[in-house]
């Protein structure tokens, strides 16, 4: 009975995307909202990458919702965790000399790649969630190769609060000056495909990267936390 | 290009269907990376750069490690 039940809401469902889908022409590019991304971004937001344009300029708020879901993760794992005990004075396996001394040598090449994504993402692919997760899987690697190495707690929640409230002011300043909506535009666009240009871009881009990589690297490290 | 482009998809198959049949956990996670780098390398074929690198540093490296550390805690092998 039960299976029947499910095989039943679950042929509605396909019914559903099926009938929504077949209105879609196949391979045919119907988006209009897609073609006044495509000509206008470069007069309205002045970055040379149109996909920051799109994720920062004209869809700012929804990526201020993506922000507060991952915070949410992060606080729910933290509140999960939180009940088991922490193992004292247990001393960590050593890695093997090849992990600790590659991962001496590549932390800071990853961390500087992380942030030039985060730093350059409105002129090149990339940007604040792209460069978060790669520093952050720098700090994996400090977690597996140099074992007792821990971040520093309070300047990681201190970074993570600074980028999500440099967000908020940005675009609650973009609301009161610039124009009608959050996160418009009130600094200069400057020359475009230089690195300052683009406003206010580069600043929410730079805030979301602190933002993201402290909060995967925290996750991480409640995850690597020795628990019993 | 589109030889490359249905091994790829062929490739992300296969891997996808081995880390759902494997019994060992570790080697389950490690398909279900191929096919987050399979997914990834065919993202920035399709001219997506800014996908396939989200994909490739949160699919690949932080979603791999959380599994291996949740196996490290719990069991290796599926029943």
């Amino acid at each position: 009975m039960k299976k029947i039940i499910v095989i039943v809401l679950l042929s509605i469902i396909a019914l559903g995307i099926f009938a929504s889908l077949q209105q879609i022409p196949f391979g045919k590019s119907k988006s209009k909202v897609g073609k006044y991304y495509l000509q206008n971004s470069k007069e309205e937001t002045g970055a040379s990458n149109v996909v920051t344009s799109v994720v920062v300029g004209y869809r700012g708020f929804d990526t201020l919702g993506e922000i507060t879901v991952l915070f949410l993760a992060t606080i729910g794992l933290g509140a999960v965790l939180a009940t088991f005990k922490k193992k004292e004075n247990g001393q960590p396996e050593k890695a093997s000399l090849i992990l600790t001394t590659g991962c001496r040598f590549l932390f800071p090449l990853i961390l500087l790649f992380g942030s030039y994504i985060f730093i350059f993402g409105h002129l090149s692919p990339g940007g604040g969630f792209q460069g978060g997760a790669v520093i952050a899987s720098a700090f994996l690697l400090i977690y597996l190769g140099c074992r007792g190495k821990r971040v520093n707690k309070v300047g990681s929640s201190v970074l993570e609060s600074l980028g999500g409230l440099v967000f908020i002011v940005l675009g609650l300043v973009g609301l009161t000056l610039g124009g009608h909506y959050y996160l418009s535009n009130f600094l200069p666009k400057g020359e475009y495909n230089t690195l300052f240009s683009a406003g206010i871009i580069p600043l929410i881009y730079i805030a979301i990267g602190l933002k993201v990589g402290s909060e995967l690297s925290g996750i991480i490290d409640l995850m690597m936390e020795e628990t019993r | 290009m589109i030889i490359i482009v249905s091994l790829l998809v062929l490739m992300m198959f296969v891997s996808a269907i081995a880390a759902l049949l494997f019994k060992d956990l570790i080697s389950a996670v490690i398909a279900a990376c191929m096919v987050s780098l399979i997914a990834a390398i065919l993202f920035y074929l399709l001219q997506a750069p800014d996908v396939a690198m989200a994909e490739a540093s949160i699919g690949a490296a932080l979603v791999t490690a959380v599994f291996i550390i949740a196996i490290k805690r719990t069991k290796r092998y599926e029943e």
